[in-house]
């Protein structure tokens, strides 16, 4: 399979990238690692015009601890999140996850921020930075603003980006020893989920994100409200999709994946707060 | 457009439509047909080779992207005549049957070995999640793979 033809340009940098896409306009797209976009343009899924390549741009790929939080450059590969020693010690459930995308050959590529841009419901990251109350930056030509998790994912493959924003860097507030887990159902190792579920635990707070349970990754927030108010896990874990809007699909039902949701969340949460 | 890279140690300049996908480019160009396509869905490896010294899905990858870069192909790991270290331990350890996957399965076990060179059973079968032997015979590229690394 052949992408259709397209016009390419390689950005230098943030601005540049920014610029270029606003000059080509909406049927032009960023292309970072590609791990998202080509397959879509192989199947003819996708058909831009032009690819602005951001893949080169060295300055957004990094991983700094930032005092209460973790900055990582948009452009960090899925590979240096999962072996980020910075990550291990303040974010383990981000780099925990991100070992779980793909396979390795795909981690090689596919970076954080291409990831979260293309905002696939059934990949991994999106929900788990949603989980964290993570705050995504954008940069356009206006500058920068931060967007929080909670408020950028609003439909199938949309998100609050405009089309001359690009995201530079995902922000994952320090996890501060809280208890965690990611629960990733599928039926062979380098599959998307079935239905993921990223969690973590401390004191009265907790954050579950559900990964493949509707058009968008889902913030289990009756979760976390009834384990605040004393619910025991078990019965917390039966809201699991009190917030979900399940599809069908080849490998499971709505009700299937209501069901694994609850049996995941209940998991994640047993080991979270072991 | 016009691009640079350098295969097995070879610079070659070429002239690709940005839509080629670098399997296309170095089995079609170059000539190097030892990168299978296998699914052509970055699923199953059987494109795997070396961008920049690490394994990568060539399938899913455009030669555009790699202008400027270093890539190793199957062809590339032996030298002076001489089986690179992982293609004898799969020759040693009767590591393939219809032979398709091999050379994937080859590029990704060297970059999982330069990654991790002391691998545990476990490692091995998580490290090459990504690539697919329709023969099913797992069990000797794991054991082919303990052995390239122990024998470094």
């Amino acid at each position: 399979m052949i992408p259709a033809a397209f016009d390419y340009v390689r950005a230098g940098s943030a601005e540049e990238a920014i610029s270029l896409i606003g000059e080509y306009g909406e049927d032009a797209k960023f292309i970072a690692g590609g791990h998202s976009l080509l397959p879509l343009m192989k199947l003819r899924l996708a058909q831009p015009t032009v690819l602005v390549d951001i893949g080169r741009i060295s300055d957004l790929s990094y991983i700094r601890d930032a005092g209460d939080h973790i900055a990582i450059g948009a452009m960090t590969r899925h590979m240096d999140v999962e072996t980020s020693p910075v990550l291990a010690e303040h974010a383990p459930l981000l780099a925990h996850a991100a070992s779980h995308v793909g396979d390795p050959q795909v981690r090689h590529r596919g970076t954080i921020g291409g990831s979260i841009a293309h905002s696939d419901s059934a990949s991994d990251l999106p929900a788990t930075t949603l989980a964290m109350g993570a705050t995504y930056v954008a940069q356009g030509p206006g500058g920068t603003r931060e967007i929080a998790a909670a408020d950028f994912f609003q439909g199938f493959l949309q998100t609050a980006l405009a089309p001359d924003e690009l995201l530079t860097e995902i922000r994952v507030p320090k996890m501060g020893g809280a208890g965690w887990s990611f629960q990733k159902f599928n039926r062979r190792a380098q599959d998307w989920a079935i239905v993921g579920v990223a969690a973590w635990r401390r004191n009265g707070e907790s954050g579950v994100g559900l990964v493949n349970m509707g058009s968008t990754p889902i913030l289990a927030t009756s979760v976390s409200a009834a384990l605040s108010s004393g619910a025991s896990i078990a019965e917390a874990a039966e809201l699991a999709a009190a917030e979900a809007d399940p599809q069908n699909d080849l490998n499971a039902s709505p009700e299937y994946r209501v069901h694994l949701a609850k049996v995941l969340v209940r998991r994640a949460l047993e080991q979270a707060s072991a | 457009m016009q691009i640079r890279v350098t295969v097995n140690g070879t610079a070659h300049d070429s002239d690709v439509e940005p839509r080629t996908l670098l399997v296309h480019y170095v089995r079609e160009v170059l000539g190097l047909t030892g990168t299978n396509i296998g699914c052509d869905t970055s699923s199953c490896g059987a494109c795997s080779l070396h961008l920049n010294g690490e394994a990568v899905k060539s399938c899913t990858v455009l030669a555009v992207q790699a202008d400027g870069c270093e890539v190793t192909t199957i062809e590339g790991l032996a030298q002076n005549g001489e089986m690179h270290p992982m293609q004898k331990a799969f020759m040693e350890n009767h590591a393939l049957q219809c032979g398709y996957c091999t050379p994937g399965m080859v590029m990704a076990a060297t970059s999982l070995l330069n990654e991790n060179p002391n691998p545990t059973e476990e490692d091995v079968r998580l490290g090459l999640e990504g690539n697919l032997c329709r023969c099913t015979g797992y069990h000797n590229i794991v054991q082919a793979v303990l052995a390239a690394a122990g024998g470094r």
